[in-house]
């Protein structure tokens, strides 16, 4: 098999910081706050080496759109077992449509055979990256996948409906987007943080691809949400059903 | 202006969900209905709707056909609407590719045609963003809207070809059998959390949920300890729920999992360890052991 997987991954807050909103409402808190790698794009990851591991893959790139700081994403990637990576330099937040445009241009020249990648981001939660590249790039999808088979130039992917779980086959090339169960990510070892700071790390400028990057929405303001007050403590099941019924009301 | 909605029909009934999101879409003008497979009448009985696309070839949501059928009709459209199901939330970004607009997951409120409110980072902000796309593709947060009635309309339907997906082929699907409500429809919820122990002790959250005719849920953590499958979890990597009730079981209402339910309107808490997060949004707590106060609760109902 000489397929390429490419897996584009983001630079997010960890998911264990409690964000907090600016004060100004331009936006949350980034500035001296805990980043890491997308958890579900960690998954991709994973299930890219997996893929590689198998036999069904040749060779895993890792590719992300930020800042210098974004590296550091490129890096846990390979020291999971990315072959190499690639970061496409811009300081701006670009939205989905327009990192779509961008991560085209890189599949394009690449010739990636698969895109996996999660299917969203812990911080604007769009979930929307992989299903507007698949469409750009006029190739089939495969979201929200629990379980992913390549086999005889297709891949099966097996997807969270809201009732259970539905399985599609796709004709390659085609993108994958991770959910929750499809795999647990491995650790990064030290010694394979080693190793991947050798390997090769590629950057671009997001100018030199002449794709559109503009955003279409603006973002007006960012709130917190209203806090729910704290209720009372009551002592027995039976104290409840009372208060259920004759308090609130709602049984 | 006028609206297109994606609207999913369910053994002939159209989903919550989906009522919700012609109610949200009512807000920018006349509304269209687009139904995939069978269940054009029960869309056309929908109040609001003024025209029920058919596509009865259509039956299993693939989102390539479906998102190049939707782009096809899209010049006629203001707005296109879905649910944010697993089905709108396949379907509509990959539209919203075709057409080359920016879509707006989630939407819990709408200020105006181009302005609407949506939460990001796991319902910890909340995000108002001004789309200067020309058609808006949208997501709606079904508890976040009073759904319309499912009769009342009588809508005209107009029956269209299916276009074929040669790049993705439906091969099977595997649905929980069930006789209780949907989660995201039930007047009532009971969740089971990691205090659950194991997938066995999920038996004793039923009499109660049959007592209440409730919705059975669970946190990511009992989901990903293996005592509940997937689709039972509740929170911003599963379902969002907004029910009259919802009690929670030995769970210790992670950020996450708050993000899924703390818009219902009343909500319970039944928790061994006083300290747990989950009382901070409850409305009421019981601070004990689960496998005590479960059979007293059944006895009490």
């Amino acid at each position: 098999m000489t397929m390429k997987v490419l897996v584009p991954v983001k630079r997010v807050v960890d998911y264990n910081v409690k964000v907090r909103v600016a004060a100004d409402g331009s936006g949350v808190e980034t500035q001296g706050v805990k980043m890491s790698m997308n958890p579900f794009d960690e998954i991709a990851v994973e299930e890219a080496v997996r893929l590689r591991e198998k036999g069904a893959a040749k060779e895993v790139v890792a590719v992300t759109i930020g800042a210098q700081a974004a590296q550091d994403v490129l890096r846990t990637a390979m020291a999971m077992g990315a072959d190499r990576a690639i970061l496409v330099r811009t300081d701006d937040a670009l939205e989905p449509r327009a990192v779509a445009n961008v991560l085209k241009a890189i599949a394009t020249r690449e010739e990636a055979g698969l895109i996996c990648m999660g299917k969203q981001a812990i911080d604007d939660d769009m979930n929307a990256t992989g299903q507007i590249l698949a469409a750009k790039l006029g190739w089939p999808q495969g979201t929200f996948a629990s379980a992913v088979t390549v086999a005889d130039g297709r891949v099966e992917v097996a997807r969270e409906i809201d009732g259970g779980t539905e399985v599609v086959s796709l004709t390659l090339p085609a993108v994958v987007t991770a959910d929750l169960r499809l795999n647990e990510p491995r650790y990064a070892s030290l010694p394979n943080i080693m190793k991947a700071r050798k390997k090769p790390l590629e950057t671009i400028e997001i100018d030199s691809l002449g794709v559109d990057t503009a955003s279409r929405l603006t973002v007006v303001s960012v709130a917190e949400p209203s806090e729910r007050k704290e209720g009372v403590k009551v002592n027995s099941a039976a104290e409840l059903v009372e208060k259920l019924k004759t308090e609130a009301k709602v049984i | 202006m006028t609206a297109l909605v994606l609207v999913e029909v369910e053994n002939g009934a159209v989903r919550q969900a989906s009522r919700s999101a012609v109610a949200a879409a009512s807000r920018f003008g006349a509304v269209d209905a687009i139904v995939f497979g069978d269940g054009a009448q029960a869309a056309a009985a929908l109040p609001g709707v003024t025209r029920v696309l058919s596509v009865p070839g259509l039956v299993n949501d693939l989102a390539e056909p479906a998102a190049d059928l939707l782009a096809a009709r899209a010049k006629d459209y203001s707005h296109i609407v879905a649910a944010a199901s697993a089905t709108g939330k396949n379907i509509l970004p990959r539209l919203a590719g075709l057409l080359d607009v920016q879509p707006i997951p989630d939407v819990v409120e709408i200020k105006d045609a181009d302005t609407f409110v949506r939460p990001i980072y796991a319902g910890n902000a909340l995000a108002t963003v001004r789309s200067a796309d020309s058609i808006k593709v949208l997501t709606i947060r079904g508890s976040n809207f009073d759904p319309v009635a499912a009769e009342g309309g009588s809508a005209a339907i107009e029956t269209i070809e299916a276009p074929t997906s040669e790049k993705s082929v439906f091969v099977k699907v595997e649905l929980s059998a069930s006789d209780r409500p949907e989660l995201e429809s039930a007047r009532v919820v009971i969740s089971g959390g990691k205090g659950m122990k194991d997938a066995a002790n999920f038996k004793l959250l039923e009499p109660i949920a049959d007592k209440l005719n409730a919705a059975i849920g669970a946190s990511r953590a009992a989901v990903d300890s293996g005592f509940a499958p997937n689709e039972m979890q509740v929170g911003q990597t599963g379902k969002i729920v907004a029910p009259e009730l919802y009690i929670a079981v030995g769970l210790s209402g992670a950020i996450q999992h708050l993000a899924g339910m703390k818009d219902s309107r009343v909500i319970v808490a039944i928790n061994a360890d006083p300290e747990a997060p989950i009382f901070k949004v409850a409305d009421y707590g019981i601070v004990g052991d689960l496998f005590e106060v479960l059979p007293e609760l059944e006895k009490a109902l």
